[in-house]
């Protein structure tokens, strides 16, 4: 069987402790990850200076370069892994099989990956507002303006903390490489195969090894990374983004709770935003922060989620390897039962009514995994909870609410869509601090446009911009 | 018939004649504690007749730790010891009421044993000891200070409350986790840097980790502080762990590092359970052997706790504590393994890939300390 070994600074580590990686729906072993303990994470990661010495080896401009090289390695090329090798077809399969997406979303998300990567020059043109990337390697530079300015590297690595079921996450750790930051990555269990292949990618483009550590293993590892890394990302649930919240050390990913809300100068036209609805609910099997959970407006709610029902409440379970599947599986059965039973409590609440009810039955349970199938609810107030909820499914809670109520009333929301024309109204969602990606017009939540900032410029994370003044030393004396 | 064999069946009577003379202790008026003659009641059978021998032992139902919460504390106490002084160690209780043990010299009759198993070369006699490891009503804490001065030491101790730390993972606190375990390691390294002639130790492995980092990040090591023996437990002392320890954190094996490390496997109501010599060889394997006749361990069947498993398969944990202040009929403990052979020196089952039952594996919080 394949056998994925730890990475510790380049070198691979086999550990005495496996754990299988299983197919979703059969339970059978696909491959095995060697585990690591806390203890050896944080021995590595007193050593992490090497990794960003490596880095520093190659300028800011060359690392762009390999990065897209990786870029087309990792989408096309048959790389290393393990103790074996991996084609696309394989990456996708295995992907597919360990984490219950449908094959043609693991190859979306793939692409997406790829394209972060290639295009990394201009991402960090526009997340630099521009900076000559040498400025952020050497730590101070001349900006043009006859200024100096400082840039101090926080931290020589990225730690970060993956996530069992969203492929496309990758894609926020990615510019750390070009930025000569290297990476401690503790995969997910059932998610290994993006971050060994990208690795794996970055080696074969010629980017040092010694950058990169890969620690898979139990919540001990993932606790070390947050605990020891000066700068680290975790992607978890509503709690873990509480409990990290203000720390300056980690940025937690979590529910994205994003939302579109429709102004009253446009609602009325409602129809012409279904397609643009029904994407944002249903794309990547409604997994991703990036997925609609709420629409809001203050007439036609009702119309509206009666619509949205009609597109996406016949969708049903099909297998993965389907072009057609727009399902994934939830791998660990009871997560769908435990949500099924909490949109239960939802619906119980007055002024709250499931739209897609005459679809079916929405749990689908099998022997080694679960389904949900996609739900739309209609809530008459922003009072009902319902109307701050996110699932792992496609669920969207299409809310009434007035105008002039929504800013003040929809809570944090990662991507908010703007359906309006109405100025004042823009205006004011800049102002609103509860929305992170703002989007004016009609534009799906889940497409993000890859030169703008998401969830903080990770610049800001990993740099700090400072005070550097230099003065001539006077001539010696003696 | 082999050697180990005539050890496996002279242990054997020896076990069965030691169950005979427990139960009768704790069964007759005169010596048993209230709160097993007044079990007797309701067994169904007479235990000064009906048991035999260890098998025996089956007919009575298993024991349930929750018997030990809340008091009175006394009824455990055999009549046969009346008049001695008489410890009580917890365990649990960071919510609700913690179970207690009531104790009068059991644990120093455990760590005199396991002393013997001790190599002097690496735990020399007279040297000064640290105890890294949880404080407060806690067996551990005493057994280990007794050990040391078993064997002609003196033992440092720090504070250390498992409770708070648990409150703290629960609440999700890792940075003040974080932050008291410094706290815990900062005393320990205060001790090891004060010219105390600290030369052996018990730690758990998340604190022997701690330690050796921190000693680390100051440019020096466990070795070099002149600790030479360790004896460390619980159920995250894995072989991956172990191997990382010696070939990392201690240097490499005893003959090149200088540092000696042995697991130990135990609770407050069974002792202390000493391994096999664990070696590179054998990929680090941990198999603990009880110290028969006072503690039994078997490795018995999932579905039924009466069947033991055969040799190298994986069942569940299964204790029993046959001395004078304590008796234990057979409890199940929440954790599994795979049944080991007897061999020379302890010629009696063992258990070896000691891990949380899987069963109850998720709702359980491990290595707190």
């Amino acid at each position: 069987m394949l056998h994925l070994p730890a990475l510790r600074w380049g070198k691979p580590y086999e550990s005495l402790e496996k754990q299988n990686v299983v197919h979703f729906d059969t339970g059978a072993p696909i491959a095995q990850v060697s585990q690591v303990g806390g203890g050896i994470v944080q021995r590595d990661l007193r050593s992490a200076d090497k990794a960003r010495q490596a880095l520093l080896q190659l300028s800011a401009d060359e690392l762009i370069e390999r990065c897209k090289q990786a870029a087309e390695l990792f989408e096309t090329a048959t790389l290393p892994m393990g103790d074996a090798t991996q084609d696309v077809d394989q990456f996708v399969h295995q992907q597919s099989a360990s984490t219950g997406l449908p094959e043609h979303m693991c190859r979306s998300n793939m692409a997406k990956n790829a394209f972060v990567l290639a295009n990394m020059e201009q991402i960090l043109d526009c997340l630099t507002r521009g900076l000559d990337l040498s400025i952020l390697s050497r730590g101070y530079g001349e900006e043009g303006r006859g200024v100096t300015v400082s840039f101090q590297a926080q931290t020589p690595i990225l730690g970060a903390v993956l996530p069992n079921n969203s492929p496309g996450v990758h894609t926020l750790w990615l510019p750390a490489v070009p930025l000569q930051i290297g990476l401690a990555l503790k995969p997910g269990s059932q998610e290994p195969w993006t971050p060994y292949r990208m690795v794996a990618a970055f080696i074969e483009a010629g980017i040092p090894r010694e950058a990169f550590g890969l620690y898979p293993g139990g919540h001990d590892a993932g606790g070390a990374i947050l605990a020891k890394s000066p700068k680290s990302m975790i992607f978890g649930s509503a709690e873990t983004m509480r409990q990290y919240a203000g720390n300056p050390r980690v940025q937690p990913h979590g529910p994205g709770f994003s939302k579109i809300l429709i102004g009253d100068d446009v609602v009325d036209d409602w129809p012409q935003f279904l397609d643009l609805m029904v994407e944002s609910v249903l794309s990547n099997s409604g997994r991703s922060c990036i997925n609609c959970s709420g629409i809001w407006a203050s007439r036609h709610t009702r119309e509206i989620a009666q619509a949205i029902a009609e597109r996406i409440g016949p969708v049903d379970v099909r297998p993965p390897q389907d072009p057609e599947a727009k399902l994934a599986a939830f791998t660990v059965p009871a997560m769908a039962t435990g949500t099924h039973a909490m949109v239960q409590q939802d619906l119980a609440e007055a002024g709250v009514t499931d739209m897609t009810a005459e679809y079916g039955e929405k749990l689908i349970e099998k022997e080694h995994c679960a389904y949900l199938r996609p739900m739309v609810v209609h809530a008459d107030s922003p009072d009902r909870s319902v109307a701050s909820k996110e699932y792992m499914f496609p669920f969207v809670s299409v809310v009434e609410c007035p105008q002039d109520e929504m800013l003040s009333r929809i809570g944090p929301t990662l991507v908010g869509t703007l359906l309006t024309q109405d100025q004042p109204w823009c205006a004011a969602a800049s102002r609103c601090v509860e929305i992170d990606r703002l989007n004016i017009g009609p534009i799906p939540t889940n497409r993000l446009n890859w030169l703008q900032p998401h969830e903080g410029n990770i610049i800001d994370f990993l740099y700090r911009s400072r005070a550097y003044q230099i003065a001539e030393m006077p001539a010696a004396v003696s | 018939m082999s050697t180990v064999q005539t050890k496996v069946d002279e242990a054997r009577e020896l076990l069965n004649e030691h169950t005979l003379k427990t139960v009768h202790w704790h069964f007759s008026d005169e010596t048993g504690s209230p709160f097993w003659l007044e079990k007797k009641r309701e067994l169904g059978f007479d235990p000064l007749k009906d048991i035999q021998s260890f098998d025996d032992l089956k007919k009575f139902p298993l024991f349930e730790d929750d018997w030990l919460r809340g008091g009175p504390v006394r009824r455990w106490v055999p009549k046969g010891l009346a008049g001695k002084p008489v410890y009580v160690f917890e365990t649990g209780g960071t919510t609700g009421v913690p179970k207690s043990r009531a104790v009068v010299e059991d644990h120093w009759k455990d760590y005199e044993l396991f002393s013997h198993t001790l190599p002097d070369q690496y735990f020399p006699k007279g040297a000064n000891w640290l105890m890294l490891g949880p404080s407060g009503p806690r067996r551990l804490r005493l057994a280990v200070e007794h050990l040391a001065q078993y064997r002609g030491g003196i033992c440092f101790c720090i504070d250390l409350d498992p409770r708070w730390v648990v409150k703290m993972l629960k609440k999700g606190w890792m940075d003040q986790v974080e932050e008291y375990k410094k706290h815990c390691i900062d005393q320990a390294v205060t001790i090891l840097t004060a010219n105390h002639d600290v030369k052996c130790m018990f730690a758990t492995p998340k604190l022997l980790e701690a330690l050796g980092e921190a000693l680390e990040e100051k440019g020096t090591s466990i070795a070099e502080t002149g600790i030479t023996g360790i004896f460390s437990g619980g159920t995250e002392f894995t072989p991956q762990w172990t191997r990382y320890a010696v070939e990392e954190l201690l240097g490499g094996p005893p003959e090149e590092g200088g540092v000696y490390m042995t697991p130990t496997y135990g609770n407050t109501l069974m002792g202390l359970a000493c391994s096999k010599p664990v070696t590179a060889e054998e990929g680090y394997k941990i198999s603990y052997y009880a110290p028969q006749p006072r503690a039994v361990t078997e490795v018995v069947d999932m579905d039924d706790h009466t069947s033991v498993v055969g040799y190298g398969e994986t069942g569940r944990v299964k204790l029993y504590t046959l001395t004078d202040e304590f008796f234990v009929p057979g409890f199940l403990e929440r954790d599994e393994g795979e049944r080991e052979e007897p061999f020379e020196t302890y010629p009696w089952d063992g258990v070896s890939g000691v891990r949380p039952y899987h069963k109850l594996a998720s709702a359980t919080t491990v290595g707190v300390y």
